[in-house]
C-alpha cells in the first residue's frame, strides 16, 4: 500500500453515512436492539459497522450503542467507531434524562439529528435518596430537546414494551421505523424481529404500537385531572352524614375546597364521621383567623395549606391505620393486578412488620401507655417481649384476624397514648402558626408547610420528628424578620436534603448566625 | 456459564475459504487464532476482553476437534506463564486478557518470557480498556512493550486488518523469538464487520505431541549468565530480524499522497477517527482515500526508524497522534529526526491534542484542523478558512442539575445488597470503619446508596491494602475481596498475608459462584456442573486451610440479621487473628438466565411454581426513602401518588422485581416501615391449596363485608390510579 494516490475532491458521500447513536441505561435490552438495526441494515443491502461498551455499564449504568451506514458499494467505507460530537443523525434515547445526556454531550444538534426518545423514567440512585422529592425535571429536557433536536419523537415507550410484555428495545425500534428517519420498509423490520427467534411475538406487538404513535407523531396524552368525587360505598345514615360535614365545606374559601374535600375524607377514612366533623371544626376556626388576616389577597395560602397539613396530622401512621390498610377488601384485588396474577393462580401475602415497644406502648389507654413509657425498665421489658421481625400471611385467617383486632383498635383510638400525644403535638404546631398569621402572613403558612416533615415509621419517624422541632425552633429564631418566610423554607428544604440532617445543620447556623436572638435562645 | 453464549455464533467459526465471516471483532480474532495453527489459547477474563474469553470458552468443542488445549487461567500471570509452552517448541499460542491492569499481574511472566525468547509464536492479545465505559485506571500498555522488549501491534480496527495482524503477529514473533503483544481497543473488541475466511489449519505439532517429547535448552533459561546474553540478543539479533519482517511485510502502511508538505502518523487503533476527521474537514473520501498523507502504524513498537525518516522527507510537519501518556511515540520521534539530522520537519501532536484524555469525534476533528491550520491552511476547504458567523442559535438550556449521575450498581436483586445493607446498618450502630475494597461488582458500594470502603488497590489485594492497620486497636479494620479476586490472587496476597501477620482485621468474601462483573465465567468456588472445569471447591476450606480459625459461613446474603450479627461478632469477638465471613448467594443476573427457562417450561408443563414479587403499600408509605438508602435496587423507584394531600413521591417496585427478598429483610433488620410486601405468585397449585385458599379467602371476606359494611369507604381512586 506504499503506493501514493491520487487526492480526491470532497466526497458528498461521507455526508451520506447515516450515523445513529442508542442511549441506553444497562439492562435495557440496548444490545439486542443494535443488534436488530445491524440486521437491519444488511437486509437492505447496507454497508455497517456497529460498535458497543460491554463492560460494568450494563450494570445500571449510562451506556452508548453506535451504529452507521451506507448502501454497499462493494467497497468498504471507512466508518468511526464511536459518535462524534455534532454529527449524529438519529439518537435514540431508551430514558427521558438519557436523552439529557446525549443533549448535553452535544449528539443533538439542530442541524441534522432527529432524537427519538422514551419519555419515561428510570430513576437514578441519586434521585431516589433524598428523603424529599429528588427527582430530576424531565420537563427541562424537553425544553432542551425542542432547541437541540431537529425533530423530536417522544412518547412512553417503556408502557407499550410493558403492555406487551416485553422490553424497551423492541418499541425503540418500532419508533425508529415509524419515524422514516431510514429507509427501509417496514417488513424488514418485522423479519429482524421474527428472525431473532424467542419472544418475536410480544416484540412483534410492542414494535408496532411505536411505529404507530411514531408515524404519527403522537405524544404521550396528557393525564386527565382525576376526578375528585371518586365513588363513596356505605350505610344510607353514614353516606347522609358525610354529605352533610361536605356541604359546609362550602362556606371555605373556594381556593381551599378541593383540599379541604381531600382532607375531610382522609380524616373520615381514618376515624369516623365525627372525626370529619372535628377536622371541619378546626379547619374553619383557622379560615375565619386567615380572613381577618387578610388571607384574601393571599389566595387564602393559609386555609389551604391548612386543609392539608391538618388532615395530615389529624390522620397519623399509627398500627390501627396500617392494619387497617392492610385488610382492606379491595387490597386483594389491587395486588393480584400488581402481580399480574391469572385466575388460576394463587397469590400469597406475606406482610413484613417490625413493631416495637414505643408502638405498643402508645396503643395503650393513654394513662397506662404514659406509665410505661416513663420506666426504662418496663419499657426495655416490653422490647423484650414485642421487638422482633413479624412476617405475616395476610391471605391467612390467623394472621389477618390479628391484623384485623388492631385495626378494630380504631374505635379507642381516642383514648390511645398515641392519639394524646399527635393532639398535643399538632396543638402546639397550630398555635404557633396561627400566633403568626396576623404578624406576617407568609410565615404562618411555611410554619403550617414543616408539618411535611413528618414521615415515617418507629427510628424514621423519630428523626422526622427531630427534624420538625429543628426547623420549628429555626423559624421561631428568624420570627419577626421580613424574610423569616424564606428563611424557614430554606430550612424545610435543607432538612429534605438529607437523612442525617446535615444540610439542616448548616442552615440553622447560618439562621444562628445573624439572628440577634443567638444560640442561648435557640437552646431554651 | 458466562454472561453471555456465544455458541451460535461459535457454529460460524467453521466456516472456510471463500466464505465471508461476519460478527465481532473479538469472533473474528477466534477464527483468525483458529486459522493460524494456533497449538493452545488461555487467558482471563476482564473488560474489554471479557467476550473473548467467552467465545474461546464456547468454542472449546471444536478447539478441541483441531487439537488445541484452551484454559481459563487463573490469573493473568498464568496465561502469561502458559506462553512457556512457545519457548523450548515450536507451538504457536495465544493469550487474552486486559490492559493495564492485566498486564500489570502478568509482568513477571512477560518480563521471563521476553528475555528467554519464543520458538513457536507467542501472542498477547490485550484489550486495551482507555477511554469511556472503562471501569480501571487510566494507563496504557505501552510501556511493558518497550520495556521487555515485546512487540506492539495496534491494527485498524477493522475485521480484515485485525484478522491479519493475528498472521502477522505469529511470523512476526517466530521470525524475531519474541513475544508479540496486539492491541484491541474497547470499541473493535466489539466492532461488528465482515472479512473473508480460510480454512481452519489444526497445529502441525501439538501440545499432547509435545509432551511426547520433551525439549529443553538451558540457554533460555533466565538465569546468569544466560539473562545477559538474552539482553545483548535482544538489541543484536531479535530487533533487527523484527525490523526486517515489518519493513519486508509492509505491517505500516502508507495512504494519500506521495508529496505533500504535510502529513500523519497515526497509531492503527486510531486510524479511523482520524479518517473521520478528515472526512469532515472534506480532505477524505468514503473509503479514506485521504488527500493528506498518513503514516499508519500498525506496529506501535519497535518504530521502525527509516520509514519514518522518509515520510517526514519533504514535509515542513507531521502531527502525531497518539492517544493518551505520557506521549511515548511522540518523544520517539522527535529523538529520531534529532539523530537523523533532520532540522526541517516540525513534529506536532500533544500540542494540537490533548496530553491526556479520549480523543473522542470532536477532540480528533478539533485537533487536526487546528494543525492544518497552522501548517498547511491552504488544504483547509473555504468554509472552514473563513466560516461564516454561525447563525445565532438559541441558548439550549443547561441540563447539569436535572440530569442526574447515573453509575453503573448493583442489578435487580443483586445478593451483594443485603450485604452492604448489613455493613450500613452496623455502621449507624458502631460507627465508621475503616474499609478497604476489592475489583469486582462488590465495588458498586462505593456508590450511593452505601457508600461504603475507601480504596481499591488491585484484583485480590482488597485485604492486603488493609495490612497497616491489621495490627489492632479501638476498632477493626473490614476489608471486601470477591469470589473472583479471592481465587485470582486473594486467597496468597490477601488471607495468607493475614495470618502470617496476624492481622486483627475482618474480611468479607463476596462470594456470588461466579467471577460475575467480568460476565459470570465460572471459578474454582462456582456451585455450577462444568464439563470442562473442576468447581465446587470451598471458600472457607481454602481459608481454613491457610490457618484462619475464625471462619463463618453464611449461606444466604439476604438475611440482614444475620448478615449483621456475623459482622458485628467479628467486631468485637475476642478471638485474635484474622475473621473471615464469606457471604454466599448466587449473581441474580446468572440465577435469572438459568432459572427463569426452567421456570417457565415447569408452569407451561402444569408443575407448581411459586414466583415472588415485592410490593409497597403506597397509602402506608410515607415517601421518606429509608429503604432507598439501604438498597439502591433499580426496581425499587419512586412514585407520585395521585394525592393532593401529599408532598413527596412515594416507593414503588416496578415489574423487574425478581423478588429477592431484600426489600423484606431491610425493612425488618432496619425497623423502617410496613408498607412492604411480598406477593407470592402460585402457579399451579394443587386442588387442596386452592381449596384452602378459598375457605380462607371467603372468611376474609365475611370479615372485611363486616366491617365495611358499617363504614364509608371510598372505592379505589385514592389508592390506585387507573
Amino acid at each position: 500500500m506504499n503506493a501514493p494516490m491520487k487526492s480526491a475532491a470532497r466526497d458528498t458521500r461521507v455526508d451520506q453515512i447515516v450515523k445513529l447513536a442508542v442511549m441506553a441505561v444497562g439492562g435495557q435490552g440496548g444490545g439486542v436492539l443494535n443488534g436488530w438495526i445491524v440486521a437491519l441494515a444488511e437486509r437492505n443491502g447496507y454497508a455497517v459497522q456497529a460498535t458497543s461498551v460491554a463492560g460494568v455499564a450494563q450494570r445500571t449504568g449510562a451506556t452508548i450503542y453506535y451504529v452507521e451506514m451506507l448502501p454497499d458499494t462493494g467497497t468498504p467505507p471507512v466508518f468511526a467507531l464511536a459518535p462524534a460530537e455534532g454529527d449524529v443523525d438519529i439518537l435514540i434515547a431508551a430514558e427521558m434524562m438519557e436523552a439529557g445526556r446525549a443533549i448535553m454531550r452535544g449528539f443533538v444538534t439542530p442541524d441534522r439529528t432527529t432524537l427519538i426518545a422514551s419519555t419515561h423514567r428510570s430513576l437514578a440512585t441519586l434521585e431516589k435518596v433524598m428523603p424529599g422529592d429528588g427527582r430530576g425535571d424531565p420537563a427541562e429536557v424537553r425544553k432542551a430537546a425542542a432547541i437541540a433536536a431537529k425533530e423530536v419523537i417522544a412518547f412512553d415507550m417503556e408502557a407499550m414494551a410493558l403492555k406487551s410484555g416485553t422490553v424497551i428495545s423492541a418499541s425503540l425500534f418500532g419508533a425508529l421505523a415509524g419515524s422514516g428517519t431510514l429507509p427501509f420498509p417496514v417488513e424488514s423490520y418485522r423479519d429482524c424481529i421474527r428472525a431473532s427467534g424467542r419472544g418475536a411475538e410480544a416484540s412483534l406487538a410492542a414494535f408496532e404500537l411505536a411505529r404507530t404513535a411514531a408515524e404519527t407523531r403522537a405524544h404521550d396524552a396528557t393525564p386527565q385531572p382525576t376526578e375528585t368525587r371518586t365513588r363513596m360505598q356505605g350505610p344510607d345514615t353514614l353516606r347522609r352524614d358525610y354529605e352533610a360535614l361536605e356541604a359546609r365545606i362550602a362556606s371555605l374559601p373556594p381556593e381551599a375546597q378541593d383540599m379541604a374535600r381531600a382532607g375531610l375524607r382522609k380524616a373520615v377514612d381514618f376515624q369516623d364521621i365525627a372525626y370529619g366533623g372535628e377536622y371541619l371544626d378546626l379547619l374553619a376556626a383557622l379560615a375565619a383567623k386567615d380572613r381577618a388576616a387578610g388571607g384574601e389577597d393571599h389566595a387564602y395560602a393559609f386555609t389551604v395549606n391548612a386543609a392539608k397539613y391538618l388532615a395530615n396530622a389529624m390522620a397519623y401512621d399509627d398500627l390501627p391505620r396500617v392494619a387497617d390498610r392492610k385488610t382492606r377488601a379491595a387490597r386483594t384485588p389491587r395486588i393480584a393486578t400488581e402481580v399480574s396474577a391469572q385466575h388460576n393462580t394463587l397469590v400469597q401475602v406475606t406482610e413484613y412488620l417490625h413493631p416495637g415497644a414505643a408502638e405498643f406502648a402508645s396503643l395503650m389507654p393513654a394513662r397506662i401507655g404514659a406509665y410505661v413509657e416513663s420506666r426504662p425498665s418496663l419499657m426495655r421489658l416490653l422490647d423484650r417481649l414485642v421487638n422482633r421481625g413479624r412476617r405475616m400471611r395476610s391471605d391467612r385467617v390467623p394472621s389477618f384476624l390479628m391484623l384485623y383486632t388492631v385495626a378494630g383498635l380504631r374505635r379507642w383510638r381516642r383514648s390511645l397514648l398515641r392519639h394524646k400525644t399527635e393532639r398535643a403535638h399538632m396543638v402546639n404546631w397550630l398555635d404557633t402558626a396561627t400566633t403568626r398569621l396576623p404578624k406576617n402572613y407568609d410565615h404562618a403558612v411555611e410554619t403550617l408547610k414543616i408539618r411535611r416533615l413528618i414521615k415515617g415509621y418507629s427510628d424514621t419517624h423519630a428523626r422526622g420528628l427531630s427534624k420538625f422541632d429543628r426547623v420549628m425552633a429555626g423559624s421561631a429564631l428568624v420570627e419577626g424578620r421580613v424574610d423569616a418566610a424564606q428563611w424557614t423554607a430554606r430550612l424545610i428544604a435543607a432538612a429534605l436534603a438529607d437523612p442525617k440532617g446535615t444540610a439542616l445543620d448548616g442552615a440553622l447556623d447560618t439562621v444562628r448566625s445573624f439572628t440577634t436572638k443567638g444560640q442561648k435562645a435557640f437552646e431554651a | 456459564m458466562a454472561e453471555r453464549s456465544f455458541r451460535k455464533e461459535v457454529e460460524q467459526l467453521r466456516i472456510g475459504s471463500g466464505q465471508t465471516f461476519r460478527g465481532e471483532g473479538i469472533l473474528a480474532i477466534t477464527k483468525a487464532l483458529l486459522e493460524n495453527r494456533v497449538g493452545y489459547v488461555g487467558g482471563y477474563q476482564g473488560a474489554p476482553i471479557s467476550h473473548l474469553m467467552d467465545v474461546l470458552a464456547d468454542a472449546e468443542e471444536l478447539m478441541g476437534e483441531l487439537g488445541i488445549r484452551f484454559e481459563a487461567n487463573a490469573s493473568e500471570a498464568a496465561a502469561a506463564a502458559m506462553l512457556a509452552a512457545s519457548v523450548h517448541y515450536p507451538i504457536r499460542g495465544a493469550v487474552t486478557f486486559k490492559g493495564p491492569v492485566g498486564v500489570n499481574v502478568a509482568s513477571d511472566a512477560l518480563a521471563n518470557l521476553a528475555s528467554g525468547g519464543v520458538t513457536g509464536g507467542a501472542l498477547i492479545i490485550v484489550g486495551e480498556d482507555y477511554g469511556e465505559g472503562s471501569s480501571i485506571m487510566q494507563e496504557r500498555s505501552h510501556s511493558y512493550a518497550t520495556k521487555s522488549q515485546i512487540w506492539l501491534l495496534d491494527p485498524r480496527p477493522n475485521l480484515p486488518s485485525l484478522t491479519q495482524a493475528v498472521r502477522h503477529g505469529f511470523e512476526l514473533s517466530e521470525a524475531s523469538n519474541t513475544p508479540v503483544m496486539m492491541l484491541m481497543r474497547i470499541r473493535s473488541c466489539h466492532v461488528h464487520g465482515a472479512f473473508e475466511a480460510k480454512d481452519n489449519v489444526s497445529p502441525p505439532l501439538n501440545v499432547r505431541d509435545a509432551l511426547s517429547n520433551p525439549r529443553r535448552d538451558t540457554k533460555r533459561i533466565v538465569l546468569p549468565p544466560y539473562s545477559y546474553i538474552h539482553e545483548k540478543e535482544k538489541i543484536e539479533k531479535r530487533l533487527p530480524a523484527a525490523l526486517d519482517y515489518i519493513r519486508a511485510n509492509r505491517l505500516n502502511e502508507l495512504f494519500g499522497p506521495g508529496a505533500s508538505k504535510v502529513g500523519i502518523v497515526v497509531q492503527g487503533g486510531m486510524y479511523n477517527a482520524v479518517v473521520r476527521a478528515l472526512q469532515r474537514l472534506g480532505l477524505a473520501d468514503l473509503h479514506g482515500d485521504t488527500q493528506v498523507p498518513l503514516y499508519v502504524m500498525n506496529v506501535a513498537y519497535p518504530i521502525v526508524e527509516n520509514e519514518f525518516l522518509d515520510f517526514c522527507a519533504g514535509k515542513d510537519s507531521v502531527l502525531i497522534v497518539e492517544e493518551g501518556q505520557p506521549d511515548y511515540l511522540e518523544q520517539a520521534f522527535r529523538a529520531i529526526l534529532h539523530k537523523a539530522g533532520n532540522r526541517e520537519t516540525l513534529v506536532s501532536g500533544k500540542d494540537v491534542l490533548p496530553m491526556a484524555g479520549e480523543y473522542t469525534g470532536r477532540v480528533m476533528l478539533e485537533g487536526v484542523e487546528a494543525f492544518l491550520r497552522r501548517h498547511a491552511v491552504d488544504l483547509l476547504p473555504a468554509e472552514r478558512r473563513a466560516p461564516n458567523e454561525p447563525k445565532e442559535a438559541l441558548p439550549i438550556p443547561d441540563l447539569t442539575k436535572s440530569v442526574p449521575m447515573r453509575p453503573p450498581g448493583f442489578c435487580t436483586g443483586c445478593p451483594e445488597r443485603p450485604i452492604f445493607a448489613a455493613m450500613k446498618l452496623v455502621e449507624e450502630e458502631m460507627g465508621q470503619h475503616q474499609i478497604s475494597c476489592d475489583i469486582g461488582c462488590h465495588l458498586f458500594s462505593i456508590m450511593p446508596p452505601f457508600e461504603i470502603g475507601g480504596t481499591t488497590m488491585g484484583y485480590g489485594l482488597g485485604p492486603a491494602s488493609n495490612a497497616a492497620f491489621d495490627g489492632g486497636g479501638e476498632k477493626r479494620p473490614i476489608s471486601i475481596i470477591g469470589d473472583g479476586g479471592f481465587w485470582h490472587n486473594g486467597l496468597n496476597s490477601s488471607i495468607g498475608n493475614a495470618v502470617f501477620n496476624k492481622s486483627d482485621g475482618v474480611t468479607i468474601v463476596v462470594d456470588n459462584y461466579y467471577s460475575a462483573a467480568t460476565g459470570g465465567q465460572d471459578i474454582l468456588s462456582s456451585r455450577a456442573d462444568n464439563k470442562s472445569k473442576a468447581t465446587k471447591h470451598a471458600i472457607t476450606k481454602a481459608v481454613e486451610g491457610v490457618g484462619v480459625n475464625w471462619v463463618r459461613q453464611i449461606d444466604r446474603t439476604y438475611d440482614v440479621k444475620k448478615m449483621r450479627d456475623t459482622l458485628k461478632e467479628a467486631l468485637t469477638t475476642d478471638h485474635e487473628g484474622p475473621k473471615v465471613i464469606v457471604a454466599s448467594s448466587e449473581c441474580m443476573l446468572n440465577k435469572q438466565r438459568r432459572e427463569r427457562p426452567l421456570m417457565n417450561a415447569a408452569i407451561k408443563e402444569g408443575r407448581r411454581v411459586e414466583k415472588p414479587k415485592f410490593g409497597v403499600d403506597e397509602d402506608i408509605c410515607t415517601g421518606d426513602h429509608a429503604c432507598m438508602r439501604l438498597s439502591g435496587c433499580p426496581s425499587l423507584t419512586l412514585k407520585m401518588p395521585d394525592d393532593p394531600l401529599r408532598d413527596d413521591p412515594v416507593a414503588h417496585i416496578d415489574t423487574s422485581c425478581v423478588g429477592c427478598g431484600n426489600c423484606g429483610e431491610v425493612a425488618d433488620a432496619a425497623v423502617l416501615c410496613p408498607s412492604f410486601y411480598r406477593a407470592d405468585l402460585v402457579h399451579n397449585p394443587s386442588g387442596l391449596e386452592r381449596w384452602w385458599a378459598r375457605v380462607n379467602a371467603r372468611a376474609i371476606a365475611w370479615l372485611q363485608r363486616r366491617r365495611e359494611g358499617r363504614r364509608l369507604i371510598w372505592s379505589e381512586g385514592l389508592e390506585a390510579a387507573e
